[in-house]
């Protein structure tokens, strides 16, 4: 039996099944792993110990009196801290949530539970999910496993971190704008922006609703689609959530697509790329073709990545994204106002308004204010027409692209990050270059459309480099098959940086 | 020559909010109730807890297309929601789930029955359905509490065009309003549970030397009641004529702007809140938890074929086919079961004017004791016909028809079970009344010779005995029996 | 329309966003918001006049539920995060007037 943390998260459900390991055993040593790596990584905000142990003890009993047992039972998994639990705090890593505790339970969550998943604890991410580093939290910034001196990615950084460093056999992320794949790409791990509805977004704390999805961050693509299929589906509690029955993601895995085409968006293989991840992708796209995948050149002229002579890079797509997200932020985070539930202000106050006004000043960190402040601006009376409602005409143009590019091809490859992992700290201070870094992520989450990252190559300076699959409405299925097509070919399947757990 | 005549027109329109009588709120499963304690009907998505997604409730979507339909108003075949951003305690999202360019239904009317007896037309402008607010508790010691009970419980906002020109317009427009939305079942409108609530806009035109001025349009927020709708009104009337008589021309050169004034129950006056200019910037935008609703024809007339008959066409067919007056078809229209109630029992062979007496004489009598409508008092329309074919058939009397009315609230059994049991069938047995006529004629020697006598005294005599003899019966005799054997007996 | 966003641009929407500014800050946001918002201009280079609006990513219309009560959650869950309480009710300075 090899060590727990080595084994993926499909591997570690058929050792438990099979009484190799049991759920306790398996989640003792993940929290072992915790312990051990959390003063580097610093991928959690809130690690469950206890009650993990008692769920992984009840699962142990079930498995002893030989009742059936669910696809993930004693699995341990971590949480993106911004959906909320019936158990624990749900901070969205804001002073704002310290102290709050939901007296409901996230669907995706539940459903997770519900497949036998333990929950090991919440993890760090940009505040309230806006930013793409990480070190937007107000509690710590979680450090990349490849290299702690740089950042895992975000806002879902302390997921993929966590998953990369082995403190978790799988992971549950949120993307708005590239929340998932970003950090995935930057740690080395498989994550899924799933189709628009196709996950319930009931109990995620909302930041652009009509962008935001709930994914899996996994070691590799059987984990990712095994996370996939347990939490996805219609939930009557979530209107937009779709009811189409959820197709067996796991069944033909393994199968390679015949005649597979691959499209390439040529606006994104332009002078802005890295040159190593354009280098990876088109290799990544060199091996497909050797697996008999047909390559075309398709084009996504609203999702185009322009350069001016200062060298200052500029996207319609990113423009559209940052209106539409930071509109629907600053309404969803209205509500954030220390009347009914969190932080309210200790000073002295005249009204309501002042307590409003100060509350709100010192619960959110300056990146939320930003956005609030963009977002309101936009929606405000004489600038709606120019900024919110142009926003959302050019949205329309952008999904059109990706149906027109679909005709001749079943899947797009891209990048997913302009950059591998960059240093803490280099791009705190000038938020348009931070906003920068979703220039390849956030056409898919305006289209609606899902999206599967997973590592391409490593760097020369070892750190992972990640690639995008990117297929039309509800093609999960053919995105894990594609995926595992190049995980089977390729040597960087199931990368594990040197200070991983094992 | 100069015109010195001046005619002064007020002209007002109504928002009218009507809380719809659904089980449970707009976009959550709590209880739609009023005066359960403070925050017991609430949820993470009434609360506005992180996370948290509104699913719509279909009836309220349903009752509010009812409504539309009644006033004539087009439905739209496609229709979306709208955040309403402000921040405010009784809104814990800070913003409220609305219509806002895309109403459900717009361009109807309401026709007001007017005390002349002429009808005017009110048009309505559109009615779109948003989610209410809950309740700030001001009667705190130094601070305000916040109720959520009553937040998200689905409002209708019915908006009128500025077409009522007087108080008696205003009230008659609001008042034909709450009989629709309750006739339809679409809301209990009652005012004591803040189920309708008011918001006029108010000006004036006066025309005075060939020169038409209009005063500033007021607008008064949150009227709880008919009485501060009318006073608010009458107030308003009087103050901007005042205020224009003071200065005439800073109205005609629009030197004063809108503003929205509140009304104070304790003075009855308005007051001063806001000019329109420093209105509160809502940042409307589409709400994305939301999808839109689409109505096609086929929902649209299955919800239009549960409307039945509207209240003025049941009044004009009570006075045509029933030949009632004005008076009494009206009263017999306030609500659809109490017609509903006649319209079966003369379905089952009631005579429509006996039993339209039965409803509006003692069930009125019981319903207003009870502080309900007629067809709430709980007699059966099957009971109702039955007693009103006893009392066509001379079975029973006017009297006795009360008392059984009366009876068959409580008990299950027939009309005729009760006025048996009670002995209150009338007595028409000749054996039976010949002898209390002989009891009677015994007994007051001095009458029956009176009545034999003829003259002066006989009628006098004659109807002493008649009463005599129904007496000894308990009312229950067949008077006309009892006069027929008492003229045998007494005759010459 | 303005192209930059001034001082009392700021303010103003502070205000309505709810966020009290420092004087630093009202010069810092100023300064960020009008770089991001030139940014946005870019906009501006797409013909939009017929396109549609598009507010949802996934096409789709009535979705309801049944107009069935499901329990609630009891003044005490509902009250347990409110910073401040009184009874059963949420507590908050005096409020005057309407909204
Ligand atoms: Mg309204
Ligand atoms: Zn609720």
């Amino acid at each position: 039996m090899p060590q727990i943390p080595t084994l993926t998260a499909v591997q570690l459900a058929e050792a438990i099944a099979s009484g190799q390991t049991s759920a306790l055993e398996a989640t003792q040593a993940y929290l072992a792993a915790i312990e051990k790596l959390e003063p580097q990584i610093a991928a959690f905000n809130q690690v469950l110990a206890d009650r993990a142990v008692q769920h992984a003890k009840n699962i142990d009993a079930k498995r002893q009196s030989h009742q059936h047992l669910p696809p993930l039972a004693g699995v341990p998994v971590a949480i993106k801290d911004n959906m909320c639990t019936s158990y624990g705090h749900t901070t969205c890593s804001s002073k704002m949530l310290a102290n709050f505790r939901s007296p409901y339970t996230t669907t995706a969550v539940a459903k997770l539970e519900a497949a036998g998943a333990v929950v090991l604890g919440k993890t760090n991410l940009d505040e309230f999910a806006m930013g793409s580093s990480t070190e937007n939290s107000a509690f710590a910034a979680t450090h990349n496993p490849w290299d702690t001196d740089r950042v895992p990615g975000g806002s879902s950084g302390g997921s993929a971190a966590a998953v990369a460093a082995r403190e978790c056999a799988a992971a549950l992320g949120s993307d708005t704008g590239g929340s998932i794949r970003q950090p995935a790409a930057m740690c080395g791990v498989v994550g899924l922006k799933p189709t628009y509805g196709r996950v319930s977004r009931y109990g995620l704390v909302a930041y652009g609703s009509s962008l935001d999805q709930i994914g899996p961050l996994a070691r590799d693509v059987p984990d990712a689609a095994l996370l996939t299929q347990v939490i996805a589906g219609h939930d009557a509690r979530d209107s937009t959530s779709v009811p189409r029955p959820v197709p067996d993601y796991t069944a033909q895995l393994d199968e390679p697509i015949e005649g597979l085409r691959i499209g390439l968006p040529k606006e994104f293989y332009s002078e802005a790329l890295d040159e190593q991840i354009d280098d990876a992708i088109h290799k990544a796209a060199d091996a497909y073709k050797s697996a008999g995948a047909q390559i075309v050149e398709v084009t996504l002229p609203h999702s185009r990545i322009d350069t001016d002579e200062a060298g200052q890079l500029s996207s319609y797509a990113v423009a559209c994204y940052y209106i539409v997200a930071m509109a629907e932020a600053a309404s969803n985070l209205a509500r954030y106002d220390g009347v009914h539930f969190g932080h309210r202000t200790d000073e002295p106050v005249g009204d309501i308004i002042e307590l409003y006004s100060k509350t709100r000043s010192e619960g959110f960190g300056e990146e939320i204010k930003r956005r609030i402040m963009l977002g309101t601006f936009t929606l405000s009376s004489g600038y709606y027409d120019a900024y919110y409602n142009k926003a959302l005409k050019v949205r329309r143009l952008i999904a059109n692209d990706f149906t027109e590019a679909f005709k001749t091809c079943d899947v797009l490859l891209c990048p997913v990050a302009p950059t591998t992992a960059f240093k803490l700290g280099e791009k705190t201070d000038d938020p348009l270059t931070m906003y920068l870094a979703d220039i390849y992520t956030i056409s898919v989450n305006l289209a609606g459309v899902p999206s599967l990252s997973l590592p391409a190559a490593l760097s020369k300076d070892n750190l992972p480099i990640g690639m995008q699959i990117v297929g039309p409405l509800f093609s999960e299925s053919t995105l894990f098959r594609a995926g595992r097509m190049y995980e089977k070919v390729s040597n960087v399947a199931r990368l594990t940086p040197a200070l991983a757990a094992c | 020559m100069i015109d010195t005549k001046e005619t002064v027109t007020p002209v007002i329109g109504l928002e009218i909010h009507v809380e719809l009588a659904t089980a449970t709120k707009l976009f959550c499963r709590c209880r739609n109730r009023f005066g359960d304690p403070p925050n017991t009907n609430v949820c993470p998505i009434c609360i506005g807890m992180p996370g948290v997604l509104p699913v719509m409730n279909r009836k309220a979507v349903e009752y509010s297309m009812k409504v539309a339909l009644a006033l004539g108003c087009q439905v739209a075949a496609f229709t979306k929601w709208d955040r309403k951003n402000y921040y405010y305690p009784d809104l814990p999202k800070n913003y409220q789930i609305s219509q806002y360019d895309l109403p459900l239904s717009s361009n109807g009317y309401l026709e007001v029955p007017l005390a002349d007896g002429s009808a005017k037309k009110v048009r309505i402008l559109r009615a779109h359905l948003e989610e209410d607010a809950g309740k700030n508790v001001h009667d705190k010691p130094g601070f305000t509490g916040v109720d959520l009970n009553r937040v998200g419980v689905p409002l209708l906002e019915v908006v009128s065009e500025p077409d009522m020109n007087s108080v008696e317009e205003v009230m008659g427009y609001a008042r034909a309003m709450q009989r629709l939305v309750r006739w339809l079942g679409a809301s209990e409108a009652n005012m004591q549970m803040g189920h309708m609530r008011f918001e006029p806009n108010i000006n004036l035109h006066i025309a005075r030397g060939g020169v038409t001025y209009k005063t500033p349009i007021v607008e008064v927020k949150n009227l709880n009641s008919f009485r501060a709708l009318e006073r608010t009104v009458e107030y308003e009337i009087a103050r901007q004529y005042a205020q224009w008589e003071a200065d005439p021309d800073g109205y005609s050169m629009g030197k004063l702007q809108k503003q929205n004034r509140g009304y104070d129950d304790a003075t009855q006056q308005t007051v001063f809140q806001r000019a329109k200019e420093e209105a509160h910037d809502y940042r409307y935008f589409p709400e994305p938890d939301l999808h839109p609703v689409v109505v096609d024809d086929e929902w649209r007339d299955e919800v239009a074929a549960t409307i039945g008959e509207l209240p003025l066409a049941r009044r004009a067919r009570y006075m045509e086919t029933y030949e009632l007056s004005f008076k009494h078809a009206d009263a017999l229209t306030q609500d659809a079961p109490t017609g509903d109630l006649l319209d079966e029992a003369v379905k089952g062979g009631a005579e429509p004017k006996r039993c339209v007496n039965l409803l509006l004489g003692r069930a009125a009598a019981l319903a207003n004791e009870r502080n309900c409508t007629i067809a709430q008092i709980g007699i059966t329309a099957g009971g109702l016909a039955e007693l009103t074919k006893m009392l066509s058939a001379g079975d029973v009397n006017a009297t006795a028809s009360g008392k059984i009315l009366e009876k068959m609230i409580a008990a299950d059994d027939s009309p005729r079970q009760i006025a048996q049991a009670q002995g209150l069938l009338v007595v028409r047995d000749a054996g039976q009344i010949e002898v209390w006529v002989d009891e009677a004629i015994a007994a007051n020697p001095q009458a029956a010779q009176d009545a034999r006598a003829g003259g002066k005294k006989q009628k006098r005599a004659f109807g002493f005995l008649m009463g005599q003899v129904m007496q000894k019966s308990k009312g229950a005799a067949d008077p006309a029996r009892v006069k027929q054997l008492l003229q045998q007996k007494l005759g010459p | 329309m303005s192209e930059t966003i001034d001082a009392d641009l700021v303010r103003h929407i502070g205000k309505l966003a709810r966020i009290e500014l420092s004087e630093q800050q009202v010069e810092m946001f100023g300064r960020q918001m009008s770089d991001i918002l030139v940014y946005f201009h870019k906009l501006r280079e797409l013909e939009t006049e017929d396109i549609e609006p598009m507010a949802h990513a996934v096409q789709s219309s009535n979705v309801f539920a049944a107009d069935c009560p499901q329990p609630s959650l009891g003044p005490d869950q509902a009250l347990a995060n409110a910073p401040q309480r009184d009874g059963n009710f949420f507590k908050v300075p005096k409020v005057i007037g309407d909204s």
